[in-house]
């Protein structure tokens, strides 16, 4: 995985099937992640799309800046949504056409999580992904249960900023036992395409959480999008790995171990942070590292 | 064939004769027996359609959405809360234009917690741009699936069935089971101008500016308004099939009435028997019963009361400070009318409670008295 060939990935898909002309803010991490996504599963895909910024980006009636079939729906009912697109397809015995149910945290860590479990316990053959930006970002940078603990947000300001952990989410999903559970960043383009197309040739639900960094929203200039994303797994913040069937835990990404000082500094939303709370994150993150650690049964990092 | 079968029962045996391809359902008192035959259709193979057991109603009507989306005929049935609960995607199947059909079986809302017979909860669901048939019989609950499927892929709009808890759910009776050859000569297969399809890509409900949001809700209702000119011939049509007759609204001895009685669902059943004992003994009182609520049939009504000086209404609902539903939609159909009759409302048998003849007979006597029509709202047995 070399940054050349990642450059490669960067500039053109043999498939483009995102357009030009789409809504999306300068530097969205969830377009750079639609992009990648699709030309992994290529035009034989139904997108669902719950309520989140990927509403406004796909583009107003009668437009769209995707060039495969869209069905937009409730916030809550990605999951459940998705179920019903893919027993229509069953029923009409279409089995090479992708189910992607795409959804931003709020749809998937908050008031989507009903149906997504409903589904993701019946075992669906969809490919659920949650592109994660830590916040109600569509509605103007609220908290949501994926925002991470003494963030800034509208309904965190900084006298009173979040005071809770952020949602383990694919531990949940893992507790599920599906075939496939996997974190993905926009900063490793190679590891994300890889893990679509892993999860188009896997039967059973597909979770994939997919960190995509928000300009607007994290506070910070929209050329850092990518850096930021590859900060956030170096400092060990978002750690790329798998968990097959609930069980087996793999991690992909070796992190550099910066300190998470230096992906916390770049962010306006964590501007407010004393030195003090900068170490209680740091601690955390260590040991939720260490845990995963544990749960991928290596005392040490070693890449393979 | 007939065969005695619960009301739940015609439901199933009506969806597995319309060939369904996606059940979605959640289980509610009264209506689990619907999708628990369905479900056993399913796994004996007497019924070739996916069955998703959802984890709630709000998701069963999500499945739904996303199956007729995607080109099948989809199926739920709910009641009373989960009613509630799927409200928002009730807006979102009549929003995209997706004849998704639902069985659902009248009950009261919580608290207390009741699981009677009581129309408040599909009539609370008027707005959401949903065809409504109200049924007074199990024959007609399994002839209206049929039917509503028909009505639905013909106008693009989604179509509930309703019954009432335990008088029409769990109460046998004889019904003609037609062949599967009958329905597919009276119902052709699903095949749907815009669906989801890889190999014709399109957005469906898209972010809508206002510069085409006010002509697509314009567009549902005139599909809505098309149902006046589209469902006699339907029922034409299943009549030459079926030999069995139905109207948008039923008119009993009206011609000439001292007073009119209308009702909906099993309400009029009891008050048929009622107004054919009075009329037998002298008295001239006409009974109307509504089968089709949404579109709401203002003109076949006014054309059946031109002449008529009084309606009684007795509505198993209530809309809380305003009065009974059908009474109000009654009220606001005729307030154009020059020569219009006294609408005098009724509110009985909520939560279950039994609406007998002689609470019927109190109706008409209340109704024919001089100053029946000071009262806005009359309740029936109400205790004191």
């Amino acid at each position: 995985m070399g940054g050349t060939e990642r450059m490669n990935h960067e500039k053109t898909h043999e498939n483009e099937l995102v357009c030009s002309g789409h809504y999306a803010c300068q530097g969205c991490g969830a377009v750079i992640a639609m992009r990648h996504a699709l030309a992994a599963l290529g035009p034989r895909t139904i997108v669902v799309l719950p309520a989140c910024c990927w509403s406004v980006i796909a583009g107003p009636y009668p437009y769209s800046a995707l060039r495969v079939p869209v069905f937009h729906t409730a916030f809550e009912t990605g999951g459940s949504t998705a179920s019903g697109v893919r027993a229509a397809l069953e029923m009409q015995g279409k089995s090479d056409i992708n189910v992607l149910a795409w959804a931003g945290d709020g749809g998937t860590f908050d008031i989507g999580l009903q149906s997504l479990s409903g589904a993701v316990e019946r075992n669906e053959d969809i490919i659920y992904t949650c592109y994660d930006n830590e916040a109600y970002m569509n509605t103007g940078i609220q908290q949501s249960s994926a925002t991470p603990a003494r963030a800034w947000t509208t309904t965190s300001p900084e006298a009173h900023p979040k005071d809770t952990q952020k949602k383990n989410i694919v531990q949940i999903l893992a507790g599920h036992k599906i075939p496939y559970v996997a974190t993905t960043s926009i900063g490793f383009p190679d590891d994300l395409i890889a893990k679509f197309e892993k999860a188009k040739s896997i039967r059973g639900t597909k979770f994939l959480h997919v960190l995509a960094p928000c300009p607007s929203g994290w506070k910070y200039s929209s050329q850092l999008s990518v850096r930021l994303a590859r900060l956030a797994t170096h400092c060990k913040v978002f750690p790329i790995y798998e968990v097959f069937d609930g069980e087996t835990y793999v991690i992909n990404v070796e992190p550099e171990g910066r300190p998470v000082k230096e992906y916390l500094s770049l962010q306006g939303r964590f501007s407010h942070l004393t030195p003090r709370q900068i170490d209680e994150i740091q601690a955390r993150v260590d040991y939720d590292w260490e845990h995963l650690l544990h749960k991928a049964m290596l005392e040490k990092f070693e890449f393979e | 064939m007939k065969k005695v079968i619960m009301g739940n029962h015609a439901v199933s045996h009506a969806v597995m004769l319309a060939r369904t391809e996606v059940i979605a359902a959640y289980p509610i008192t009264p209506q689990t027996q619907i999708v628990e035959e369905l479900s056993n259709m399913c796994a004996e193979g007497k019924l070739r359609a996916k069955f998703i057991k959802v984890e709630s109603e709000h998701s069963a009507m999500a499945c739904c959405v996303g199956a007729s989306a995607a080109g099948s005929r989809a199926f739920t049935a709910t009641s009373s809360q989960g009613l509630a609960l799927m409200h928002e995607m009730l807006h979102w199947a009549a929003g995209a234009r997706l004849p998704i059909v639902m069985a659902e079986v009248n009950r009261a809302l919580a608290p207390g917690w009741n699981i009677w017979a009581d129309q408040s909860d599909s009539l609370a669901q008027r707005d959401t741009g949903w065809l409504q048939f109200y049924c007074t019989c199990n024959q007609e609950i399994l002839d209206s699936i049929l039917i509503a499927y028909r009505l639905a892929e013909t106008v693009s709009l989604p179509a509930m069935v309703v019954y009432d808890a335990f008088y029409l759910s769990h109460t046998y009776e004889a019904v003609d089971i037609p062949s599967p050859e009958q329905v597919d000569k009276f119902l052709p297969p699903y095949r749907p101008e815009f669906k989801l399809d890889v190999d014709n890509p399109m957005a469906f409900g898209s972010l809508t500016t206002p510069d085409y949001y006010m002509e697509m809700r314009h567009q549902i209702h005139q599909a809505t308004e098309s149902v006046h000119q589209v469902l006699p011939a339907i029922y034409q049509q299943f009549s030459g099939i079926f030999g069995r007759a139905y109207k948008v609204i039923e008119p009993y001895a009206c011609d000439g009435a001292e007073l009119v009685l209308l009702s909906s669902g099993t309400i009029s059943s009891t008050a048929r028997m009622v107004v054919e004992k009075l009329n037998a003994a002298g008295r001239k009182i006409g009974l109307l019963n509504v089968r089709v609520f949404r579109p709401f049939p203002a003109e076949q009504l006014k054309n059946v009361l031109r002449g008529v000086k009084k309606v009684a209404v007795l509505d198993r609902n209530i809309s809380f400070g305003q009065g009974g539903i059908f009474a109000q939609e009654l009220k606001a159909a005729l307030c154009n009318e020059t020569q219009r009759p006294q609408v005098i409302g009724f509110i009985a048998g909520l939560g279950g409670r039994d609406i007998t003849p002689a609470s019927i007979e109190e109706v008409i006597e209340r109704a024919q008295k001089p100053d029946a029509s000071q009262h806005e709202v009359e309740w029936v047995g109400l205790k004191e």
